[in-house]
């Protein structure tokens, strides 16, 4: 493992540098104030797909870069910089799942979503708090089918997918189910978020799926919910890095130019040593997110424990570096006008999104069997 | 420190090698120096009057310091252990292995060697390298005075020019172990005309010259190593400076880096033991989970900054490999470091209630938590007070103006 990057890993953040600059913090704030219908610039996917950033994770042989997890966070970390909106996230964790869940005939979406940017999105949170380890909703079995009937929560990209990871209750335990968008009495809800994005509300009306469906085998949901919940942290861990770094640098940036009582407002002691605490919370939390990555691509035992430790410590300090960004911004922190403020309202929802604080640090005690 | 530049060996020489280390400590390090360390005198300091503790420690020590393997990396002409980076860390790693006790703990080893070896002149080398190696002269430090903490710039301690030799008055406080040095390399003022860091100079001092005494200092965790040191008309001869006259500032700066970096990876000898072991045996499980909520949350994140801290310590050493210079961030791991020890020891107390609290008994191992506990406060005072490190970070890491 490593914590500096590879040449190839270093050409990918120069590639995805460039390419975000095309998605600076101005366009959410355009798709928002032009209540665009996507929430993302469907463009910029495009390029996206282009680059082959959807099957990055993917092997080679079904149609994927396979560059692993560490690779995909360095694209994560840039989009949190500039706080771009696409479904890269979504994409790249139902494709590591359905390669190493998915039956034969699942695995052949795969070429899709590497080739053109296919989203399958995961619906496994019920209600307000992602708690993937049950479910209320009850799959029914009779024959060769399953009928499932309710309602999940804060499917991120849900309104841009053509199918859907659904968790649900059977006679074998918690199962996953891998359902086209198409399916009759399945329909979609879509909910604008503080962070300018959606996230929707999957329903479930006496829908019907043949046993093919299930996602690997019955009674084997948690142990697909425990790999989302260890990847989508893992990467949004590296997301709300590039959130967190770049509010920083900002702040810092500003500290250095607003000046008042004839000074910049940088040289006082009071300011300087809350940034200079910050930026150590942020090495901190960087070494977390990396290595959380690293722990997942080389299958350490460990690495479900890092993944929680990685999400609650860059919930924690995504927090503390938007809120004194927008102290330290003053008044035009608190304006519309002034960027400071997506970045905290991003790193709220990003927060939440597969377990906040309080459900890592309750996985991550229990995991060390305290 | 070009001298210790060999080419780099193969990689089957090296595997030889550590056949041979293996062999080396396996014959020489005995049993009872690969427990773990319970009490000061475990170790040996060295000196003029040093003293073992037993066999078992002179012959470990002996078999080391033979083979310069006191300082595994230092050029052999001095006596040490000439060896390559990459067979020091063998030798480190198989020392592990063994859990092997450090053969001699020295400040001149940690810090007026490398000084030394950077700023010494040839003469100053052979004059007092060969003697740190073999533990025939222990060192302490002289920088703070009551005066000059934080704003270590402004110390006082006076050496006038007399002839070949400076006439030293002063005081120096929180000098470790001058109660039982030989020696002290100190910072003296010399100019006391310009700017307060031009002015300083670097001198070694013999603690049995005339004039010179020291007092031990008791610290709010009881006993400590600490001392006041005196000097009253100190007569010192002018081939004691380290670098040149007026010049110091850069060689304490050199070893403050040093300290720091030291401090940050070693606050704690207890740091292989979990928080949560501790939390779990006094209060408990209930349903797989420790009993006290609120302290799990507090312990658990306590853990994860741990976890945390250790994982950026070992990416700021990969980055270093590849080339980064460390720069400042010394100054951020001295400070992160100290302040999670610091908080560790205030969950050891939450964690451990009355068992953490007595002060002595030997059913409490003569309150070594309580005593800890009060120790770890000085943690975020030596060697560059946390605000000082803040500042720094500000100044040389971010930018921001002064």
């Amino acid at each position: 493992m490593s914590y500096v990057l590879t040449e190839e890993q270093q050409f990918l953040k120069d590639s995805a540098k460039d390419l975000f600059k095309k998605a600076p913090v101005a366009m959410i704030r355009d798709l928002r104030d032009g209540d665009d219908e996507q929430g993302y610039s469907t463009e910029l996917w495009q390029q996206m797909v282009e680059m082959g950033y959807p099957g990055i994770v993917v092997s080679e042989a079904s149609g994927g870069m396979d560059f692993g997890m560490r690779a995909l966070g360095v694209l994560m970390e840039e989009s949190g910089r500039s706080l771009s909106a696409s479904p890269l996230m979504t994409v790249g964790v139902s494709a590591a799942i359905i390669e190493k869940h998915g039956t034969e005939g699942q695995k052949a979406q795969l070429s899709s979503i590497c080739e053109q940017g296919t989203v399958v999105a995961l619906a496994l949170q019920e209600g307000s708090f992602y708690k993937p380890e049950q479910s209320d909703i009850v799959a029914k079995k009779d024959g060769d089918t399953y009928t499932i009937s309710g309602v999940k929560d804060m499917v991120a990209d849900g309104h841009a997918a053509s199918s859907y990871i659904v968790t649900a209750d059977t006679d074998e335990g918690v199962t996953a189910f891998l359902i086209g968008k198409d399916t009759d009495g399945l329909s979609i809800d879509k909910e604008f978020m503080m962070d300018s994005r959606y996230y929707s509300k999957l329903k479930l009306e006496n829908v019907s799926v043949p046993t093919s469906s299930i996602l690997g085998s019955a009674g084997k949901g948690k142990k697909v919910a425990n790999d989302v919940t260890n990847i989508a942290n893992a990467l949004i861990a590296n997301e709300l890095v590039g959130v967190m770094s770049e509010a920083f640098d900002r702040t810092v940036d500003y500290l250095k130019e607003r000046r008042q009582f004839d000074k910049e407002i940088g040289s006082f002691q009071a300011l300087q040593h809350r940034a200079a605490d910050l930026y150590g919370e942020i090495e901190i939390a960087k070494s977390l997110a990396v290595k959380a990555l690293d722990a997942i691509d080389e299958q350490d035992f460990m690495a479900p424990a890092i993944c929680s430790m990685a999400k609650a410590k860059c919930v924690k300090v995504s927090q503390l570096a938007t809120n004194e960004g927008v102290q330290m911004f003053g008044g035009i922190g608190m304006t519309d006008d002034e960027e400071i403020g997506f970045f905290m309202k991003r790193a709220r929802v990003a927060s939440q999104q597969y377990g906040g604080y309080a459900y890592h640090v309750d996985r991550f005690a229990s995991m060390n069997g305290y | 420190m070009s001298e210790t530049l060999t080419t780099t060996p193969s990689e089957t020489s090296l595997e030889d090698f550590r056949a041979e280390v293996k062999a080396f400590l396996a014959a020489n390090c005995p049993e009872s120096m690969r427990q773990p360390i319970a009490e000061e005198s475990d170790t040996y300091f060295g000196g003029r009057n040093g003293t073992f503790k037993n066999a078992d420690q002179e012959k470990w020590f002996n078999a080391m310091a033979d083979r310069g393997w006191t300082t595994p990396e230092w050029p052999k002409k001095y006596g040490g252990g000439g060896l390559s980076k990459a067979e020091a860390k063998i030798l480190k790693q198989e020392m592990r292995a063994l859990s092997c006790r450090p053969p001699l703990l020295s400040f001149g080893i940690w810090m007026l060697g490398p000084a030394l070896l950077q700023f010494g002149t040839e003469e100053q080398r052979e004059q007092y390298l060969p003697d740190i190696i073999k533990g025939k002269i222990r060192w302490c430090q002289g920088y703070s005075e009551p005066g000059a903490g934080s704003d270590l710039a402004s110390l006082q301690t006076l050496a006038l020019s007399s002839g070949d030799e400076y006439i030293v008055n002063g005081q120096k406080v929180w000098t470790s172990y001058a109660d039982k040095a030989d020696m002290i390399f100190a910072l003296v003022r010399t100019d006391g005309s310009g700017k307060k860091q031009i002015g300083i100079t670097f001198l070694l001092i013999d603690m049995e010259t005339e004039g010179v005494s020291t007092r031990p200092i008791k610290l709010i965790s009881g006993k400590s190593p600490f001392c006041e040191t005196f000097f009253d008309n100190v007569r010192v001869p002018k081939a004691n400076v380290v670098g040149q006259e007026n010049a110091g500032w850069t060689v304490a700066k050199y070893l403050l880096t040093h300290e720091r970096s030291a401090i940050s990876g070693a606050v704690d000898g207890d740091m292989m033991t979990p928080l949560s072991y501790y939390a779990k045996k006094s209060v408990g499980l209930t349903n797989g989970k420790l009993s006290d909520g609120l302290l799990r949350s507090e312990v658990a994140a306590w853990e994860i900054d741990g976890a945390g801290f250790k994982f950026t310590l070992d990416r700021i050493n990969e980055e270093m490999k590849a080339g980064q210079a460390i720069g400042a961030r010394s100054s951020f791991m001295k400070y992160y470091g100290s302040e999670l020890n610091k908080r560790k020891y205030e969950l050891r107390l939450d964690c451990q209630g009355r068992d953490a609290l007595a002060w002595d008994g030997e059913a409490y191992q003569g309150g070594k938590i309580a005593r800890q506990f009060c120790r770890t406060k000085g943690n975020s005072i030596e060697g560059g007070t946390s605000e000082i490190q803040l500042n720094i970070i500000s100044k040389h890491i971010l930018g921001l103006p002064s």
